[in-house]
Parts: structure tokens; C-alpha cells; sequence
């Protein structure tokens, strides 16, 4: 395997079958969280696969009605609780100890726990295909009163194993923002104040914080459901003075700030980057730090604008419309600032950039649309149609898996020591710019013309759009070849990485690549100035030079 | 509180485990985080009482509160008896701590048979309509979290017995209070909701 050339030449040879048991070390349960998370996502993606290829005709010609159910919820199940969330702890974990100088998380076997607990809840996931009658197929928000049957009567069904992996993934969840929270606030390294703080931690920081508050919400919602599932109560069952619209506030008074959960992570990335390869310091900092916590507070409070048409009064969708558009204030600071980062910088186009570059555009893309949604009288004519479909694919994959990739090109080098390849690298980001744009943008033209989501046949007035849709689909199918190829040789045989191959600033990068064990150990630089003083001159800790003069006496002699 | 306060790892030797001494941060987080789930309960059951049609089921006339005011009263003296247990602890006189701790746990205990007896003499169920389920489920849930409690206030009362028990864990000590204050609060707010807001 990999030579790791490090700080300290005692240190043994790491094999890397640490990355299949139990470790403690963040940057293993790093890399364990990312690959197992892209294993689900090529699940999830092949669900995505059967789902378009049923709609590339009007007839329910490719699988059963029921079973198109199953797919779409098992679809959105799969993407979210095991793939975006693992994916997005692996980057915590690799990236929150590094750039705050700590040898490692606060609460190291609690971190593992918290990983091993994946595998256990996706096992109970995808062992729901087989099952009497199959997967959950109440969609992936689970609302009774669908929720709630169990016409086979038994006690494994398809929606309570459901039930019991979301309940699961929450306790994992939880298990992990308590090890980030904690680390972030108790182990930084010497003179980074939280106004030094790279804006990774940060945003890192705000999604955390949004897991301990939402979270057990959805877990206390979801473990009524499981009784009214499984024992007969009635907290959802209107016959027994149940009130299924109570559930739907537990699930979107967590859901929606999930979504903030995944996009502000991807925002720190942004963040991150458009300053490396603009070569100018970060636009606005402060506030793009501060702007992270309004989202925070307002994202608390915007949950009813899912349910304008489940009955709720007027003055409560007037209210949720109003704190809806008002989140458009904190983003567009942040959008704002990475313009004006971008502005008369020297932009590099590499790899990561352009994912950054692409996931912005169809952020703003999504931005709009999501303005739209939240005005009600719109939110009405296009709720539970394509619209909302392609606003929040836009979201998810055309923004934050992109930001998600960019990272993942980015921090590459860092915690493998080895170059991925551009040449790769910028095939599947034209593969997946095209790709999420065909398939998601004729979703918004199919929502206005009243195509309802969850359907497996539709009108054929909206084929012409489907096809698109399915096209976009496919090449998206198509992009994660070149990623999986790319990932797969050049960590096997990739040039090897020197300690800050984009001429970076930050923590991680005045570290040997890969990072050893404890990262810094004792010796934990002092910062001395904020993050990304690029075209400043400023050095970011004490004794730099003399840091990286040793590092690159080192990458000689290796 | 710790003694040392965590220079970036002072004692490289010992490894992972080692890192300084955050429980205490680590489990205040938690506990804001568990308070949510309460919160989510409290809503739910306020929601659907002030929403529904009949909230007693038939032949129910409303709850008894004679025995749940007695628990009460124990609960919340548990909570000064605590932190006497703690005060003497600070004092380093360990036989009082433990003597005062037992009676913390013997009071929890007390508590949960209270709540037993009240649960077997109802003569509703968890599917008797949204007042039994939600019943039900804000005092049973609550009272996992004293059994926890207890469960904890014991590994606290047998580590102070190993030698060299408490260096560098404290913290354990702290903890388990401040969960057993949190479960008082809560239980105060159930009292209220549940007890007293019979209207």
C-alpha cells in the first residue's frame, strides 16, 4: 500500500484492512462512512434507474403499480438516511479534526458506535425487499393514514422495519452531532477562536445543532406511529380521536431542517474552496459565519410551508410563508459573498471548482424555485406535482451532491496521499452538470402542467418531458463511472500528493498527506490569523514557514 | 470540575480515550437534545386534548391525583437530597455521600412503585383513544428515564467503592445529577399537564 511519509518515521505501517473493522480513529471512520455510504448510493440509484425507466412511457408498462411504491419510497429512503447523511458525517469526521488542529473526535468509541449503527440500519432497510408484502410504499415522509395499515397483519411488515432504521439512523445521528458539537466547542487548536474557525466548522457546527434540536422530534413522531402500527393506538387514527396531521408537524419540524442539515455542510464547502481557486480571502466571513446560525433559527420555524394543503389555518400559512421567504436573506448573504470572492479572482478551473462552480448555479436554480414554492397560493396549484420533485433534486443533487463531490476531488490528496485524476475528474462533472439539469429542470414545465409525483403512468401530453427526464437520468447513471474509476485507481496507483497540492490555507494542509494518526499530536500550531488569507502574504499560524520546510524535506526524502 | 484542562494531548502514550475530559460538555448537549423528545410529547398531547371531540374514554371520570402528588413530592425532595449527596461528596466525606446517594436512588425507587400502583389500578388501557395512548406514553416514557436514572446513581455508588474510583471520572458523578434534575423538570411539567390540567 501507500508509504506514509509522516512527522514521525517510528510510526508503523498502517494496512488498510483498518478500514473493515472497528476503529476509533476519526480519519478511518471517515473513509469507512463515505464508501459504505456511495454502496447505498449506487443502491439508491438504481432504484432511481427503474423509477425513470417506468415513466419513459405513459403505461405502468416496466413494474407493478405497488411495487412502483416501494421503489420511489425505498428511493428517497435510501438517498437520505444512507446516503447523504453518512456521506456528510464521513467529511465531518475527516475534516473537523483536521482543521481544528484536534488529534481526534471528543468521544472516539462513541464515534465508532455511531458508525457501526449504518450498517445495522441499512441492513434493516434493504431486508424490507423481502419481506411479505415488500418495502414501506408510504412514501418517504411515511404519512398515516397510509402509513398505518397492515393488511397482512404481521409484525415484520415492510413499514415498521422502516420505522425501526429511521429510529435507528436518528440514534446514530444524534450519537454523532453530540461528538461533533463537542469537539468543535472543546478541542481547537490554540488561538483559533470561533472567529478563526474555518467556515467548514462552522456550518458543520450549525447542521449539528439542527440535529439535536429536529432530530428527536421525528424519533418521538416516528415511535408513535410504530405503536399505532403495531399495538393499536390511535395517536394518528382519526377513528379513535386521532389527528394524522400531528404527524406530519413531527416529521417536518425535523425534515425541513434536515434539508439544512445537508445543504450547510455543502455551503462550508463552498465556502472553502471558491477562495482556494479565486486565490482572494473569503468574502465577508463574519458573515457568511453568522449567517449560518440565522439559517439555524429561521429554519426552525418554516416546517408548515410542507403542509399549506393539509388543513392548516390561515394565518398559520401566512405566518410559514413570510419566515420562509425571510431564509432567503441569510443564503443570498452567503451567495453574495462567494461572488464576491469569485470577483476579479485568478479562477482556477479544477475539478473541485468546477462541482463547486455547477452546485452554486443550480443552487440559485433551486433558490427561485423555492421562493415560488413558498408562496401559497403557488404552493397550492403545484404541491405533490413534478415541481416540487424537481426543486428539491435541484437541491439535493444539483447542489449538494455536487458540493459533496467537490469536496471529495478536494480533500482528496489530503487523506489519501494520492492526485486524483483530472482528466476523470472533469468527464463526470460534464456528465453530471448535464445530467441533473436534463433530468430535473422538465420536472418544473411537468409540475405546471399538473403532472402529480408518485404516479407510475401518467397522461401522454407530459411524454416529451418524461423522456427528457429519463435521458438526464441515465447520463446521471452513466456519470458515476468515471467517478468510481477515478476514485478507485488513483488511490490504488495515483501520483503522490504532497502536503498542499492547491496551494491551500488551513490546519489540514500543514499536515503530512495522509494525516498521521493523531493528526498534530503534541506539537498543535498556533493560529495567529483568520482563514484564507490568500494573495495576503499573512501566515495563518506561528512558525509556519519552518512547518513547511520540514514537510517539504520530508516529501523529498520519501 | 477536571483538574487539568486538555492540553492538546498531554499523554500521547495512552491513545484514543484519552482526549482531554469532554463527558460532562458532551452529555449536556444530550440531555438539551432529549429534552426535544419531551417537548415533542408535551405538543402532541396538548394538540390532540384541545382538539378532540371526547377526551376521557367511556366510564372514566378523570385521573386521581392523591397518589401522583405524593410521587411528586418525593420526586422533587430527590432532587435536594442529591445535592446533598454531592455537597458531601465535595466535602470528601464519601460515607455520607453514599448515604445520602442511596437515599436519592431508594426515593427514585419509591417513585416508580408509586407509579405502578397507579398504573394497575386504571381502568383504561394504551388503545383506549388518544388520552389512554398518550397517557401511557409521556408516564411510561418518563419513567424509563428514572429507572435510568437509578440505573446510573448505582454504577456511580459502586465505582466510589474500586479504588481510585472517581479520578478523572467525576464528571460521572455530575452527570447522573444533573440527568436526575432533568427528569425532575420534566416530570414537574408532566405533572402539570397530565394532573393538574384536568379541565
Amino acid at each position: 500500500m501507500t508509504t506514509t511519509p509522516s512527522l514521525h518515521e517510528d510510526q508503523p505501517q498502517l494496512s488498510w484492512t483498518r478500514y473493515l473493522g472497528f476503529s476509533t480513529d476519526a480519519k478511518v471512520i471517515g473513509i469507512q462512512y463515505i464508501v459504505l455510504a456511495f454502496f447505498f448510493f449506487l443502491i439508491g440509484g438504481f432504484l432511481a434507474m427503474i423509477i425513470r425507466g417506468e415513466l419513459l412511457t405513459p403505461p405502468a408498462d416496466l413494474v407493478d403499480r405497488t411495487v412502483y411504491n416501494g421503489l420511489y419510497t425505498m428511493h428517497g429512503t435510501i438517498m437520505l438516511f444512507l446516503f447523504i447523511f453518512p456521506v456528510l458525517n464521513g467529511l465531518n469526521n475527516l475534516l473537523i479534526p483536521t482543521m481544528i488542529g484536534a488529534p481526534d473526535m471528543a468521544f472516539p468509541r462513541l464515534n465508532t458506535a455511531a458508525f457501526w449503527l449504518v450498517p445495522v440500519f441499512g441492513f434493516l432497510l434493504i431486508a424490507s425487499f423481502f419481506v411479505p408484502g415488500g418495502p414501506a410504499y408510504s412514501g418517504w415522509w411515511s404519512y398515516p393514514p397510509v402509513s398505518i395499515q397492515n393488511p397482512l397483519g404481521h409484525l415484520i411488515s415492510g413499514q415498521s422495519l422502516w420505522l425501526l432504521a429511521v429510529a435507528l439512523s436518528g440514534v446514530s445521528s444524534i450519537m454523532g452531532a453530540i461528538n461533533f458539537v463537542t469537539t468543535i466547542l472543546r478541542m481547537r487548536a490554540p488561538g483559533m477562536s470561533l472567529f478563526r474557525m474555518p467556515v467548514f466548522c462552522w456550518t458543520a457546527l450549525a447542521a449539528q445543532s439542527l440535529q439535536l434540536i429536529g432530530l428527536p422530534a421525528l424519533t418521538g413522531g416516528a415511535v408513535m406511529l410504530l405503536f399505532d402500527l403495531t399495538v393499536g393506538t390511535s395517536f394518528y387514527r382519526p377513528e379513535g380521536g386521532g389527528d394524522p396531521v400531528l404527524y406530519q408537524h413531527f416529521f417536518w419540524f425535523y425534515s425541513h431542517p434536515a434539508v439544512y442539515v445537508i445543504i450547510l455542510p455543502v455551503f462550508g464547502v463552498f465556502s472553502e474552496l471558491f477562495p482556494v481557486y479565486s486565490r482572494k480571502p473569503l468574502f465577508g466571513y463574519v458573515y457568511v459565519c453568522l449567517a449560518s446560525f440565522i439559517i439555524v433559527g429561521l429554519g426552525l420555524i418554516v416546517w408548515v410551508h410542507h403542509m399549506f394543503p393539509s388543513g392548516v389555518t390561515m394565518w398559520m400559512r401566512n405566518l410559514f410563508m413570510f419566515t420562509t421567504m425571510l431564509i432567503a436573506v441569510p443564503t443570498g448573504v452567503k451567495v453574495f459573498a462567494w461572488l464576491g470572492t469569485l470577483w476579479r479572482g485568478k479562477i482556477q478551473l479544477t475539478t473541485p471548482m468546477l462541482f463547486c462552480l455547477g452546485g452554486l448555479i443550480n443552487f440559485v436554480f433551486a433558490g427561485i424555485t423555492g421562493i415560488m414554492l413558498a408562496t401559497v397560493p403557488i404552493d397550492i396549484h403545484v404541491s405533490n406535482t413534478y415541481f416540487v420533485v424537481g426543486h428539491f433534486h435541484y437541491v439535493i443533487y444539483g447542489a449538494a451532491v455536487m458540493g459533496i463531490f467537490a469536496a471529495i476531488y478536494h480533500w482528496f490528496p489530503k487523506f489519501t496521499g494520492r492526485m486524483p485524476y483530472e482528466g476523470l475528474g472533469k468527464l463526470h462533472f460534464v456528465l453530471t452538470f448535464i445530467g441533473a439539469n436534463l433530468n430535473f429542470l422538465p420536472m418544473h414545465p411537468l409540475g405546471l402542467m399538473g403532472m402529480p409525483r408518485r404516479v407510475s403512468s401518467y397522461d401522454p401530453e407530459f411524454a416529451f418531458w418524461n423522456v427528457l427526464a429519463s435521458l438526464g437520468a441515465f447520463l446521471l447513471g452513466v456519470s458515476i463511472i468515471p467517478f468510481l474509476l477515478n476514485m478507485i485507481s488513483s488511490w490504488a496507483r495515483g501520483p503522490k500528493a504532497t502536503h498542499n497540492p492547491w496551494n491551500a490555507i488551513g490546519l489540514e494542509w500543514l499536515l503530512p498527506s495522509p494525516p498521521p494518526v493523531e493528526n498534530f499530536e503534541e506539537h498543535v500550531p498556533t493560529v495567529i490569523s483568520r482563514p484564507y488569507g490568500y494573495g495576503t502574504g499573512l501566515p495563518l499560524v506561528e512558525h509556519q514557514a519552518e512547518i513547511e520546510r520540514q514537510l517539504i524535506l520530508q516529501e523529498a526524502s520519501a | 470540575m477536571t483538574t487539568t484542562t486538555p492540553q492538546p494531548l498531554a499523554d500521547h502514550g495512552a491513545g484514543h480515550g484519552a482526549h482531554g475530559n469532554h463527558n460532562l460538555t458532551g452529555f449536556i448537549i444530550f440531555l438539551c437534545s432529549e429534552s426535544v423528545i419531551f417537548l415533542a410529547f408535551f405538543s402532541g398531547y396538548a394538540l390532540l386534548k384541545l382538539s378532540a371531540l371526547n377526551w376521557l374514554p367511556d366510564g372514566v371520570e378523570g385521573l386521581e391525583w392523591r397518589t401522583p402528588l405524593i410521587n411528586t413530592v418525593v420526586l422533587v425532595s430527590s432532587s435536594g437530597t442529591i445535592v446533598l449527596a454531592e455537597h458531601f461528596k465535595a466535602k470528601e466525606k464519601i460515607w455520607l455521600f453514599r448515604a445520602f446517594w442511596l437515599l436519592t436512588m431508594a426515593m427514585g425507587s419509591y417513585f416508580l412503585y408509586g407509579q405502578a400502583l397507579e398504573w394497575s389500578g386504571l381502568q383504561f388501557g394504551f388503545t383506549s383513544g388518544t388520552f389512554g395512548g398518550t397517557f401511557y406514553l409521556l408516564t411510561g416514557f418518563h419513567g424509563l428515564h428514572v429507572a435510568t436514572g437509578i440505573l446510573l446513581m448505582g454504577i456511580m455508588l459502586i465505582k466510589s467503592f474500586l479504588p481510585g474510583n472517581y479520578v478523572g471520572g467525576e464528571q460521572g458523578v455530575q452527570a447522573t445529577s444533573l440527568f436526575w434534575h432533568f427528569v425532575d423538570v420534566i416530570w414537574i411539567v408532566l405533572f402539570l399537564l397530565i394532573y393538574v390540567w384536568q379541565g
